[in-house]
Parts: structure tokens; sequence; C-alpha cells
């Protein structure tokens, strides 16, 4: 009977916990949407995810897309298509590597943030001091993160998308002997919209995620310092993970008639 | 009768198993300043969180101005909230803004009043809790604990509101800072004709502040009485309380080593 009992109680905590983020995203999402917005918490967190986080999704962008370049040439050579190189390299950038590893890189820097940002926020009271000086703390915390994550994210997105681009190409011209002019065509040629919108779209999700989650777990953060700890942890983790998964049903949504 | 500022009735509220308010009641009347007095964990912080609408209580009634608030819908609270500041224990202030923003806050968020506007406010309140402009420009993180205590107390009165909360105002400060605190709250409820609601279990602060002062233990009030009869209550559980004996009816949970 233990067993049945903790399984049970697992479910309930599980059920619990799905009631719990859907009502949280409900009622933040109402918040976007219901004036007042608070354009100066907005404008800073667009700030925070969009611009700081430039540096990081370039570095990876342009390693990736160099690397994708090598290792396509050393699989590709074996039966002489190394002219799909170019190809392999945009599509492969702007479908998948360039939103999932810009919205990791962008779940560990971003999500972790206010995780303990706004954890901190719970635990010394602060949220507290918002409600009491009649400011919803939804709408003054939750709300302008999630705009922010949503719109910045598909804007980094793009840039990663070139860097990425412009990182195979200078494998492909400089280190693989292309010519330069016909891997820009290669480039061009079988590069549709779809593309690169289906990975815009995936970006605007996973920043909403990244935000949601970084919210949902600080602001019910409790215990202190390993209660903080804890909600960044998780906010990074369960992020990511949901990066992976949804990565995989917009896909299928996208390119599964194909 | 006149219509006390706030009355709770019957107040309940457990966390798990663990109940917290056990059927409070207590009246609070218009411009009196009330003092509830007892130890850590006695529930006098979920006390205050209720009447705010920061926690939900299980049962019973809580009326401020003689209207119903325990089940009101968000925008009718955050209305009902600008009559009410609060200074917290910890005083709260947020970290990512100006010493001047925090004070402003409750007039530029919730007031909708121009920035330039709020601040010459801001940089007055300041100045009746004995800082200087100097100090406005500076982050939270600069300040020491008894001037960050000074801006909470700044930023709850901002607003003007008309019932201010203090909770634990003077722990964790030397008794002096505790005194100037002390003398600030009684200064900043007389000029704004406040009604102020103290948990506290500093009795130097109690006596001070007070007119009324409560008790409370195990989540009841088991006495209230003028701040002057404190002394002679008749109750052992005050006695005790305000004597600060280790021996009494209270009995701490100490486990044995």
């Amino acid at each position: 009977m233990g067993f049945l009992a903790a399984t049970g109680r697992a479910f309930l905590i599980f059920l619990e916990a799905t009631g719990r983020l859907a009502l949280f995203t409900g009622s933040a999402l109402s918040h976007c949407v219901r004036p007042p917005l608070y354009p100066r918490q907005i404008l800073r967190q667009m700030i925070d995810i969009g611009y700081y986080s430039l540096p990081v999704v370039g570095l990876t962008a342009l390693f990736t897309g160099m690397v994708l370049a090598l290792q396509s040439y050393s699989g590709f050579s074996r039966f002489q298509a190394e002219g799909a190189i170019a190809t392999v390299v945009v599509l492969s950038i702007t479908r998948e590597l360039g939103p999932v590893l810009a919205g990791l890189m962008v779940a560990g820097r971003i999500g972790a943030a206010m995780a303990a940002e706004i954890g901190t926020m719970r635990v010394t009271e602060q949220i507290d001091a918002l409600s009491t000086l009649s400011t919803n703390p939804h709408k003054y915390l939750v709300a302008p993160r999630l705009i922010a994550g949503l719109t910045m994210v598909p804007l980094l997105v793009i840039v990663a998308d070139i860097i990425g681009v412009f990182g195979g190409f200078l494998v492909g011209v400089y280190r693989l002997d292309f010519n330069a002019a016909s891997y820009i065509n290669r480039t061009w040629e079988f590069l549709q919209p779809v593309d690169v919108i289906s990975g815009l779209v995936k970006a605007a999700i996973f920043g909403f995620l990244i935000a949601l989650m970084g919210c949902y777990h600080g602001y019910h953060s409790k215990g202190g310092a390993q209660g903080v700890g804890a909600a960044t942890t998780n906010a990074v983790v369960s992020a990511s993970i949901m990066i992976l998964v949804w990565n995989y049903l917009i896909t299928g949504l996208f390119f599964s008639t194909k | 009768m006149t219509v006390p500022k706030i009355a709770l009735k019957n107040v309940t509220k457990h966390f798990g198993p663990k109940k917290v308010l056990n059927g409070i009641d207590l009246e609070v009347a218009k411009g009196e300043s009330l003092v509830v007095i007892g130890g850590s964990g006695t529930g006098k912080s979920v006390m205050l969180k209720s009447i705010l609408g920061l926690l939900t209580p299980d049962s019973g009634s809580i009326q401020v101005d003689g209207v119903e608030t325990t089940r009101l819908r968000s925008r009718e609270r955050e209305k009902l909230l600008h009559k009410f500041g609060m200074l917290f224990q910890g005083a709260a202030l947020f970290d990512s803004l100006k010493v001047w923003e925090n004070v402003a806050f409750g007039l530029i968020q919730g007031a909708r009043m121009p920035r330039a506007q709020a601040k010459e406010i801001a940089v007055a309140k300041l100045g009746a809790v004995g800082l200087g402009p100097d100090v406005a420009e500076l982050s939270p993180a600069e300040l020491s604990g008894g001037m960050q205590k000074r801006v909470g107390l700044a930023r709850a009165i901002a607003d003007e509101p008309e019932i201010i909360f203090f909770d634990e105002p003077t722990t964790g400060l030397d008794p002096i800072m505790a005194d100037v605190i002390n003398e600030l709250i009684v200064q900043c409820v007389k000029d704004l004709g406040a009604t102020a609601v103290t948990i506290t279990h500093d009795m130097a602060s109690a006596r001070k502040i007070a007119d009324r002062i409560a008790m409370i233990y195990q989540g009841r009030i088991i006495w209230t009485g003028h701040a002057r009869d404190i002394d002679n209550s008749g109750n052992a559980y005050v006695d005790q309380f305000v004597h600060g004996r280790a021996d009494g009816p209270i009995k701490m949970q100490i486990k044995a080593l």
C-alpha cells in the first residue's frame, strides 16, 4: 500500500504544479494585454535579453556554423557531395541550430537571472511590498519579461542565423577552398522563406518559455538563499527541456507533411 | 457606535497541519496606534498579511472601514491598498531602483504622478525621516540597516495612507537607532493622523509607540488593554512576556540535547 500511496501523492503533486503553472501563465498573459503596461520595465528587460545576450549568442552561432561546415565536409566528401555543404549549413542553422542553441544559451543566461532576481525579491518581501504599493506583481514583474522574451529572442535568432551562415562561409572559403561567389549562391539557392520563418516562430515560443519558467520558479521560490538557488536551477532545467520538446512539436507542425 | 477602522472576527489560517491563526478577534479604532506583541511564530506577521490580502484566511471576517475585504477581486484590492502603507521587517526596498524611486514608487506607479513631481515629494519625505537629498540618488544596497528602515518608512508614508503597518520596525537595529525609528514612527503617525498597527517583540518599542497593546499567543489575542496598563495586566502570559522570563505559562519548545 505504501507504494500506491507514494505514487498517488506524486501524481497529486504533479497535478497541483501543472494547475498552478497554468493559472500563473493565464494571469501573466492577461496582464500582458491589459493596461497599464510598464514601458520602462519592458525596455529594461528588452535590453537585458536582446542586447546583452548578443555576444554569447553570436559566438555560439559562429562556432556552430564553422563546425557544421567542417563536419559536413569530412562526411560528404566520402560520397562526393561537397557541393551541398552551403545548403546544409544554411538549412541547419535557420531551421534548427539557430533557434535551439540561441534558446538554450538565453535560457542559461536570462532564465537563471530572472529566477534569481524574482526569487530574491520574493524572499526579501519585495513582492509583498509591490502589492502594498498598489502594484500588481504579475503586471509589473512578469508581463514585461514575457513580452521582452517573446520579442527579443526572434531578433537574436535573426542575428544568430546570419552569423552562423557567415561562420560556415568562413570555413568553406578560407579552409576548404570553395569559391566565395558559388558558396553564397549555393546558400541562397535552396533556402525558402519557411525555413527562416519556422525558426523565428520557434524563437518566439522559446523566448516566452524561458521568461515564463524564470518568472514562475522565481515567483514561487521560498526559504531564503537555498530556495532561490533551487528556483534558478529549476528555471534553467525546465526551460531547456521545454525548448527541446517544443522544438520537436513545432518542427512537426511546419514540416510533417513533406 | 462608530465603525472601527479595522475589525477582525474569528480569523483562522493554517499552513499544512499547522494552525497559525486560531480565531483572531481584534478591533482597531480610527486614529489609534495599536501594538501587537507576541513571540516568534505566534502568527503576528500572518495576521498583518491577511489584513493586506497577501494571504487569504481560511475563515472569518476582516473589515476595513466596515467593508468586508476577504473576498475582494484584484482590482478592488488594489484600490483598497491605497489606504495602506507598510514598513517591512527587512525594509524590502527595491534594489534595482534608486532610493528616491523607492520612496516615490507608490506615487508614480499607483497614483500616476509625473516623475519630477514625485521626486520632489520623495525628497521631502526623506527629509521627514532625517535623510538628506544626497541619499536620494544612492541605491538601497549602499545604505546601512537603520537608513534602509528609514527609507522604508518614507516609502510607507509617501502616499499619505490612512493605515500604516509596521512589521518589527526595530528588529536588527542598535538601541539608539531603534529609538530614533520609534520616534519617527510616533511623529509620522501623528502628522498623518493615521491608524497604526505595529507588531513587535521589543517592549521598549511597544511602550513608546502604543496607545493600546494586544498580546497574541498561539494564534489568538489573549489580552488587550491600554499601554499604561501593560505592567499590571493581571495576565500571567503578558507578565511573562513583558518581563522576558523563561519560566511561566508560556513554554518554549526546546528539544532536550
